[in-house]
């Protein structure tokens, strides 16, 4: 069963915008929110939550200060410099602690405890538009990889389970952790980018992470009317590496418009910008092999 | 010798879990006698990150010699490898016992490489 | 001063906020790039680079014919980065947070420092501004240790030459955005007034509150979208420092890799007034 990844390697070019819009658009699906640092979808989906499960990743270390006999050694260790001095003696920051227990091991007085670490939530809901596997980590926390990971297997349980045809998925931006959790694995990944330095920049680095775990990619120029002469350019770009592009969608305040009315795009027109991306979602359906309705 | 099979039940009946690193747990065999025992994954499940070189761990401490499973990552494939463990592997859906009996008929193609890309998480 | 540009969501426009704060500020100042996985603020402010340093990070190296395979190592691990499979001893390299645990932990000296590349750092001079960015290598993981590294270099920078540094910040709220915020003296925070913008403004706030660094918010794309973000900072006393009106000329000046404070004369005006307004935020706190 095919897995399509929505991602964008920078924030802010559509890429929820559209997943939103394909999530409306696609039939039979399991939906997943892999942005779990700064999830939005949930804005336009409005999920109802049927369950919430606590998310526990890692472990910090806390220092117990009846225990504490002010040695110094966790501080000189400490790689992160995560000991700081309180009121009671020396404390570790949550926000430097790595969790990699060299202190709790080291210490002379074992005045260090480890407890696991209460990083967030997931929930499996329902919307308009079928089940959505999200999550939400609590502000300040490890960006998780494991997290993803999680999310992207309940969703594919649900869907073997309930007969589905497709997993979509949101991403999150950037090339590190939680983006390369997402896309190993999945079948294809479709880019949003737009025509400014900073899209074609990143753009490039996400291509490459995808060659770099051997993930096929698509790509959706959006905006491309604000500087149609690199738009053009990102075409050629993807010409030469052979990335196929999907769609060239103008810059519209009807993705705004829809999105305060809490709608997607497709939802609140038909032509225009929903009519460009129902385009879109059609070449995509065909690149993942998924059967269209006759 | 001792063969390590991924399984999603408790014994020789059970399925074979696809899995390797997050699989449910292990069945320990011994190939000529067929007694068994199951070994929890659980460490490899609940991994924040490394499943696969925890269940590697796992099956290397219980002294097994080959592996049987499904798709096998990168990095648990290197551990495996390091310590001199075979991978097999097992297409499709079956017990364990059936993958064993494979096995032992020389029906099940050995891993030269790992077979599904590599994992963050 | 470091002043944080930074936003919960991508994309609302923290870099240029970032290029046109450093473009007008008033005084020796150092914009750096801390949003190591994606890295646009050299795009605009095009820095003349004067020099780079690759940075890496400490991982172990083993001698094999030095272990016992006492396990000491795999057992205090908490990353998988060191295991004992049967009788060899086996890394992975990538899995390592550098922590230093095992090589203290070895009652043999098996192991020793070998390294990691994380990326690259790079510094430079855009006109009158100190440049520097890190960039991650595609591949790498984690951000927190490149990022370390070039706080790092900022420091051996600004011991050398003093000045106010604004800092462009990685979006989002976890720990890579935390990282890049946690040592300054005032937080801006990037947003656009529709239920996104808003939506991750409210997490931001919640992320960065625990830092206790004063906050203030720049609204920008102001004029498309909802009064959401308004009420909810009149609501939460977060001050809105600045409205960047959505005009079309700002956004092709941006398409076109211009810093936006050069490109448009009054786009200028609202950014002077903004970097008085920060430092005010800065200055308040401190007599607070």
């Amino acid at each position: 069963m095919p897995e399509i990844l929505v991602i964008s390697g920078k924030g802010g070019t559509g890429k929820t915008t559209l997943t939103g819009a394909f999530a409306h658009l696609a039939s039979n699906k399991v939906v997943c929110d892999l942005d779990v640092d700064a999830p939005d979808l949930h804005l336009l989906l409005r999920p109802e939550p049927e369950s919430v499960t606590e998310f526990y990743s890692g472990s910090e270390a806390v220092i117990a200060p009846e225990r504490c006999e002010d040695c110094g050694l966790c501080a000189e260790m400490c790689r992160y410099d995560a000991v700081g001095r309180g009121p009671e003696g020396p404390i570790i920051d949550p926000l430097k602690c790595e969790g990699c227990k060299v202190c709790v091991h080291f210490c002379p007085a074992q005045a260090i405890d480890f407890p696991e670490k209460h990083c967030g939530q997931w929930f499996i809901s329902r919307t308009r538009f079928g089940p959505l596997v999200h999550a939400q980590l609590f502000p300040g926390q490890e960006n998780s990889g494991r997290l993803v990971t999680l999310l992207r297997r309940k969703a594919r349980e649900m869907a073997e389970r309930d007969g589905r045809e497709l997993i979509l998925c949101d991403g999150a931006p950037g090339i590190g952790c939680p983006v390369i959790s997402s896309l190993t694995g999945t079948d294809l990944a479709v880019v949003v980018t737009e025509p400014t330095p900073s899209g074609r920049h990143d753009l490039e680095r996400v291509v490459d992470l995808c060659a770099h775990f051997r993930i096929r990619a698509a790509v959706i120029i959006n905006k491309h009317d604000l500087n149609p002469e690199a738009a053009a350019d990102i075409e050629t770009y993807c010409r030469a590496g052979g990335i196929e592009v999907l769609a060239r969608l103008p810059h519209d305040p009807a993705a705004t418009e829809a999105m305060v009315r809490g709608q997607v795009v497709t939802e609140y027109q038909t032509d225009g910008l929903a009519g460009l991306v129902r385009q879109a979602w059609a070449g995509i359906e065909a690149l993942a092999g998924l059967k269209r309705a006759a | 010798m001792k063969l390590a099979v991924s399984v999603q039940g408790k014994d020789l009946k059970a399925q074979v879990d696809p899995r390797f690193g997050r699989a449910a747990g292990f069945l320990v065999v011994d190939e000529d006698s067929l007694e068994s025992s199951y070994l929890d994954n659980s460490a490899g499940v609940n991994a924040s990150h490394g499943a696969g070189i925890q269940a590697a761990r796992t099956v290397a401490d219980a002294g097994a010699k080959a592996v049987i499973t499904g798709f096998c990552g990168p990095k648990a494939f290197q551990a495996l490898q390091a310590a001199g463990i075979k991978v097999y592997t097992f297409e499709g859906q079956g017990s364990a016992a059936e993958a064993v009996e494979k096995y032992k008929a020389g029906q099940l193609a050995q891993a030269g490489t790992p077979n599904r890309p590599g994992h963050w998480g | 001063m470091i002043i944080a540009v930074a936003s919960g969501k991508g994309g609302t426009g923290k870099t240029t906020v970032a290029a046109s704060l450093a473009s007008v500020w008033d005084g020796p100042v150092t914009a750096v790039d801390l949003d190591v996985e994606e890295p646009n603020l050299h795009l605009f402010l095009k820095p003349v680079i004067s020099g780079r340093a690759t940075a890496e990070m400490e991982v172990p190296q083993a001698d094999e014919s030095k272990c016992n395979l006492c396990r000491a190592c795999s057992e205090l691990c908490q990353f998988k980065a060191i295991s004992v499979m049967g009788d060899v001893l086996l890394t992975f390299p990538e899995m390592c947070h550098g922590c230093g645990g095992c090589l203290a932990v070895c009652p043999e000296k098996a192991l020793s420092p070998g390294a990691r590349e994380l990326g690259q750092i790079s510094w430079g001079r855009a006109g009158r501004t100190g440049f520097l960015m890190g960039r991650l290598r595609v591949g790498e993981a984690m951000s927190p240790p490149l990022m370390r590294a070039v706080k790092n270099r900022l420091a051996e920078i600004q011991a050398g030459e003093p000045g106010d540094v604004i800092i462009d910040a990685p979006p989002g709220v976890s720990c890579p955005a935390v990282n890049a915020v946690m040592d300054s003296d005032a937080i801006l925070l990037v947003t656009e007034p529709t239920p996104f913008g808003f939506y991750d403004l409210k997490l931001a706030r919640e992320a960065f509150e625990p830092l206790g660094r004063p906050m203030g918010v720049v609204v920008n794309r102001a004029g498309l979208g909802d009064r959401s973000v308004h009420d909810y900072c009149r609501e939460s006393g977060l001050p809105v420092l600045a409205e960047i009106s959505f005009d079309r000329r700002v956004a092709e000046a941006y398409s076109r890799g211009l810093v936006v404070a050069e490109a448009l004369p009054e786009a200028r005006e609202k950014f002077i007034e903004l970097a008085g307004r920060a430092r005010g935020l800065v200055q308040g706190a401190a007599h607070a």
